[in-house]
Parts: structure tokens; sequence; C-alpha cells
């Protein structure tokens, strides 16, 4: 799966949009995660996953600065996130199947917030784009 | 047996009180064929799908969205029973459709989307969690009688 010219600028669009709430995003995301999916909880066993919690806040705006890495060099997102992809297949070893939910989370939290920014090609685009992030934080699992 | 607490049918009943068939499910599969455009080969009897423009001016599509949506509401109005409700579906999907049913889950996870843009903030997390149990159950009903 490649990303287009077009699904760059998409990607890189809904991003300026986003602008300064990225760190309110990533947090958003994974609360939403952790109440639809509670599987993923076991991941942080040790967090307060109270709402408004300053781990959750935390640990979201750590999940938002690597997308935005991501885009900020969306023609090397393998490059950009290697340190990323290491400690995943090394220390985190989060399943796979993880990083379809968080993508899944983060688009809903994107469509409640910017619904007519996300248009169906932009909702594509940025869909192929969380795709790729995920497979390259999996990239050297084995 | 799926469980349905009191809250779960509220925020489901709720939502669908609001929700316009005919747009929601038009637009569900329209963004279905855009996001995920393999799952264009089953409707090779379409017309036009050649674009994103294409796909949601598509007549065919708005049609065929409403109808995948209402049947959706007859689940809704049976969920104790959910299995016996799309049987026969079930089998026309694997025996006639040939439909993998990864693509019931692919269309659930729009369908959300679609519902998060319409309702915004009211759209919680607790919505959403819930909604996302009930496009996971009618996936796996809609597989049930696969063989």
């Amino acid at each position: 799966m490649v990303l287009s010219g077009n699904d760059k600028t998409n990607v890189k669009g809904i991003f300026a949009k986003i602008g300064g709430h990225a760190d309110d995003y990533g947090a958003e995301t994974l609360e939403r995660m952790f109440v639809t999916y509670p599987q993923t909880k076991t991941y942080f066993p040790h967090f307060d996953m109270a709402k408004g919690s300053a781990q959750i806040k935390a640990h979201g705006k750590k999940v938002a600065a690597a997308l935005v890495e991501a885009v900020n060099h969306i023609d090397d997102i393998a490059g950009a996130l290697s340190k990323l992809s290491d400690l995943h297949a090394q220390k985190l070893r989060v399943d796979p199947v993880n990083f379809k939910l968080l993508g899944q989370c983060f688009l809903v939290v994107v469509a409640t917030h910017n619904p007519a920014a996300l248009t169906p090609e932009v909702h594509a685009s940025l869909d192929k784009f969380l795709c790729a992030v995920g497979s390259v934080l999996t990239a050297k699992y084995r | 047996m799926v469980h349905w607490s009191a809250e779960e049918k509220q925020l489901i009943a709720s939502v669908w009180g609001k929700v316009s068939v005919e747009e929601c499910g038009a637009e569900a599969l329209a963004r279905l064929l855009i996001v995920y455009p393999w799952t264009q080969r089953f409707f090779d009897n379409f017309g036009n799908l050649s674009s994103p423009t294409a796909i949601v001016g598509n007549p065919k599509v708005r049609a065929h969205g409403k109808k995948v949506l209402t049947s959706f509401g007859e689940a809704i109005k049976n969920l104790e029973n959910l299995k016996a409700t799309y049987s026969k579906l079930s089998e026309l999907h694997c025996d006639k459709l040939h439909v993998d049913p990864e693509n019931f889950r692919l269309l659930g996870d729009i369908l959300i989307i679609v519902l998060a843009a319409h309702f915004g903030k009211d759209f919680t997390p607790s919505c959403q969690a819930t909604w996302q149990k009930l496009v996971g159950v009618v996936a796996h009903a809609l597989a049930h009688k696969y063989h």
C-alpha cells in the first residue's frame, strides 16, 4: 500500500486543521480505545484509567507527536519512526491488531471534531496513512 | 447470547432515532467503496465507480446503502435474537453473494465513522463502544451461517 501524492496532501491538510489540538486528539483517541476495546488496557496495567488521567494525557501527547512526526516526514515514515519501530519490536511488542484499533479511534476523534473536513477522499487517505504507520511500527517484529 | 445492558439499549435507540437511514446508508456504503476500493468487487453491475465523486453520486450505491442500513434497523429491533433474524441473510451472503465476512467488519467500522461525523461530541466514548459492539455482533450474526 502506497501513499499517493493526493494522499500525502490530504493527510497534511487534515493535520494542519488539527493544528495545536493534536495532544488532545491523542488523549481522546486513547480514552476511546480503552473504553471501546478493553483488551487494549492490558498494555497499560500501571495506568490510572479514570477520565482525565494525567497518564493518558501524557501518553496521548506522545502518540500524537509520533503521528505528527510521521506527517512531517511523510515521504519516509519508516525513517522517521525507525527508533519507535525498534522500541515496539524489542520492548513493547504490542500485538499488530491493536494498531488498527488505535487507527479506528483516531478516525472517530477526527470525525467528531472535523466532520466537514473528513470527506470520503480524506478519510481514505488518513486511513491509509494510519495503516502505513502501523506497518512501520510492526515491521521489525520478526 | 449477547447481553445488552439497559444503558447500551438506550444508547443504541437514542442514536438510531436521529439517523436518516437513507442518508447514512448511502454515505456508509459510498465510503466503504472509496476507503476500501477492493470492496467494489461485489458491485460490477453498479455502473460508474471510477472516482469518489462518481461513487457518492451513484444512484445504485445510494439505493443499496439504504437497503443495507434498513436491514441494520431490523437488527436493532431484534437485539435479543440476532442470529435468527439474520439467518436467511447470512445464507444469502454465503451461498449466493459470496461475500467474505471481513467485509461486514469493514462496513461496521465505516458506519461508526459516519455516525461520529454526524453526531460530533454527542458520539461519546460509551456511545462509540456500544455501537462498535453492535456492529461486531451484527457482523458475527451475518457470518453465522457460513459454511
